[in-house]
């Protein structure tokens, strides 16, 4: 009987460790999976459609809007400097709720707190441009994100989704992302799951979508129920993957296939 | 709103081979598709790309449903003079759009 606890034990240690990480020096981007004609796409600013995006964020930016009458430009100035880097550091934690939160929510809070505006809906054309023209100026900055200790608990609950087991098909994030990423999935390449170019343009999708989308998407595609858009797990979730791809570098507006 | 991204050499030398690199903002609505309650989404689609130069036309193009939102449509010309490309998009529901660049051969 003991025996018997002990190798339960040992599988139930083998099992915590069963999935194994990513080394530092394997780690590659998305982009790094794309055929080079998907990737000339992505490497020219008049031939990859997120710019559209980043180009009507840019006008959002200029533009007045709420009860304040203020723009986003009337606090922050100028985005190719006040706005470099800012990305990098998303998901981070909020004081004001205590809990961390993505670019589109602080975007978002913004909005409601300084602009006294109405958020912006998820995935909605003005919020996607917004995130797109914030995310574009950290365009080659390495990820930071995770850097706060206040972060560490919600990190940890990030990386517990992402390991759990879910679904009819019964599969974790990591039993393909982790364990599986250097072979194919009804033809298409299964990545390591690093969201290094969100908001991004994917040509499934024919528009721009957010890291939110493609989460729900994949939670979808192993049968599980997917969370809402704004879900404080999917904001773990997307935490625990930014701070995975720490040190990568950003490249928003992305193109995927 | 951003509507076109177009990219022309701003120089060329004369008979130069240059490729011009057009995208256009367009959700190129199919009419195949249905919404939930069985409607069908009507069709909304660019049916026709025009490119002039000084204005002579040098290449035209006629779209149809299955090409994809925000079409990438790419062509080379040889260029003998300085002068103004004219691109024109012209679609369903009034839709049209235009932009326009300038090159200098040396």
């Amino acid at each position: 009987m003991r025996s018997f606890g002990a190798i339960t034990a040992a599988l139930l240690v083998a099992g915590a460790v069963g999935a194994t990480e990513i080394p530092q020096a394997e780690r590659r981007s998305g982009y790094s999976f794309m055929k080079p004609d998907t990737r000339a796409i992505q490497d020219e600013d008049t031939a990859n459609p997120g710019m559209l995006w980043v180009l009507d964020g840019e006008a959002l930016w200029k533009r007045k809007s709420g009860a304040t009458e203020k723009a986003c430009a009337d606090c922050h100035g100028d985005a190719r400097t006040s706005m470099k880097g800012v990305a990098a550091r998303y998901p981070a934690f909020d004081k004001a709720t205590g809990r961390p939160i993505d670019l589109e929510q602080r975007i978002n809070s913004c909005r409601s707190n300084h602009q006294q505006a109405t958020p912006l809906p998820f995935e909605s054309r003005e919020l996607l441009a917004l995130t797109a023209f914030v995310a574009r100026q950290s365009q080659g900055v390495p990820i930071e994100t995770g850097a706060d200790p206040q972060l560490a608990p919600f990190i940890a609950k990030g990386r517990e989704l992402y390991m759990q087991r879910q679904g009819q098909l019964n599969l974790g994030c990591t039993n393909c992302h982790d364990d599986n990423w250097d072979k194919r999935l009804a033809g298409s390449a299964i990545t390591q799951g690093h969201p290094t170019g969100y908001p991004l343009y994917r040509l499934e999708w024919q528009s721009l979508g957010s890291l939110q989308r493609r989460l729900r998407a994949c939670i979808t595609g192993i049968r599980a129920q997917a969370y809402d858009y704004g879900a404080p797990e999917l904001v773990e979730l997307e935490l625990y993957l930014m701070g995975r791809a720490r040190g990568m570098a950003l490249e928003a507006p992305a193109v995927r296939p | 709103m951003a509507s076109a991204l177009i990219n022309v050499p701003a120089k060329a030398k004369r008979g130069d081979i240059i490729e011009i690199k057009t995208l256009m903002s367009h959700i190129m609505e199919t009419g195949y598709r249905h919404t939930a309650t069985g409607e069908v989404v009507p069709r909304d689609i660019i049916t026709s790309f025009t490119c002039r130069f000084n204005g002579a036309e040098i290449f035209r193009a006629d779209l149809f449903p299955a090409i994809s939102a925000n079409p990438f449509i790419t062509f080379f010309t040889t260029v003998t003079q300085s002068g103004k490309f004219e691109f024109e998009w012209i679609g369903d529901k009034g839709f049209s759009e235009t932009a326009s660049a300038s090159i200098t051969v040396e």
